[in-house]
């Protein structure tokens, strides 16, 4: 049941990302140039995405639990740090050189185009490199140098 | 409402739905970058269904087929954006999805505040590669 709602859920959202634009890099970026021609459209994608999900995080914060009954701890609201403020900073300057953010990333995935793979390829790297570098200070600490 | 607008309304409101479907029955969060990521580095438990959620995410694309579109960069500068947006939305944990869209609908600060990190950064971005010469 759980895993047939997240397919619905999938299904909902990559169909949103496909018919707002969200998927085309040269809308997104028409997005950005607030400077340009700037293209306000995706401003209403992520008001019209924000207003229908904010009633069910408010019922399941209220509640503490999920419609099915199951209990949810919902992420920190108010922790905010370096890694927070950098790594998005870091996110939106691939961001705003690409025009492509993950969920259209894998959508884009699907037209097999050279351009895609390699995009996608390059954020399992990241994802990799960052697990990598938080990795190094526990070994270290596990293995002191030999004298 | 031209139907460029339209579209992208109507698509922000089937991301919602999705975002709430997921949250309210599920009690889990869409946030893409955070699934993705799990997924590929084989993280125990919880995989089936962050996997179902990847397949419905791209099986509109795949069956629909994408519009016509064009990238902005070359092959080396869309891997070194790739890697960018993989190691940035992993250190803060989140990305359009997770923070822009889930977070602020959750009333978090927090996701607010990465929200305009990422969104002020990409800005600038392309206000330099398209205003200012970069690139």
């Amino acid at each position: 049941m759980i895993t047939l709602i997240a397919l619905v859920a999938g299904l909902l959202f990559g169909g949103g990302l496909l018919l707002s634009g969200m998927v085309d890099p040269q809308r997104v970026l028409g997005f950005l140039d607030v400077a340009g021609h700037w293209n306000p459209a995706l401003a209403l994608t992520m008001g019209g995405a924000v207003a229908v999900a904010a009633p069910a995080f408010f019922y399941v914060r209220r509640h503490g639990r999920t419609l099915l009954g199951t209990s949810v701890t919902l992420p920190d609201r108010f922790r905010i740090d370096a890694s927070l403020l950098g790594g998005s900073a870091i996110f939106g300057l691939g961001w705003g050189l690409s025009g492509i953010c993950p969920g259209p990333g894998l959508l884009l995935l699907t037209g097999g185009s050279s351009q895609s793979l390699v995009f996608v390829a390059g954020m399992v790297a990241g994802f990799y490199a960052l697990a990598a570098v938080r990795r190094r200070p526990r070994t270290v600490a596990a293995d002191p140098p030999a004298t | 409402m031209t139907p460029e607008l339209l579209h992208s309304l109507l698509g922000g409101l089937l991301i919602g739905g999705g975002a709430a479907v997921l949250i309210v029955l599920d009690g889990q969060i869409a946030g893409i970058s955070g699934i993705f990521s799990k997924v590929i580095r084989g993280e125990v438990g919880q995989t089936g269904w962050r996997i179902a959620f990847l397949i419905g995410l791209v099986a509109p694309a795949a069956l629909l087929g994408l519009p016509g579109l064009q990238f902005s960069l070359g092959l080396p500068g869309l891997a070194l954006a790739g890697l960018l947006v993989g190691f940035g939305t992993g250190l803060g944990s989140g990305c359009t999805s997770g923070h822009g869209v889930c977070g602020i609908a959750n009333l978090s600060p927090r996701s607010l505040l990465a929200t305009l990190s990422f969104m002020g950064v990409a800005i600038v971005v392309v206000f330099l590669v398209r205003h200012g010469g970069l690139l």
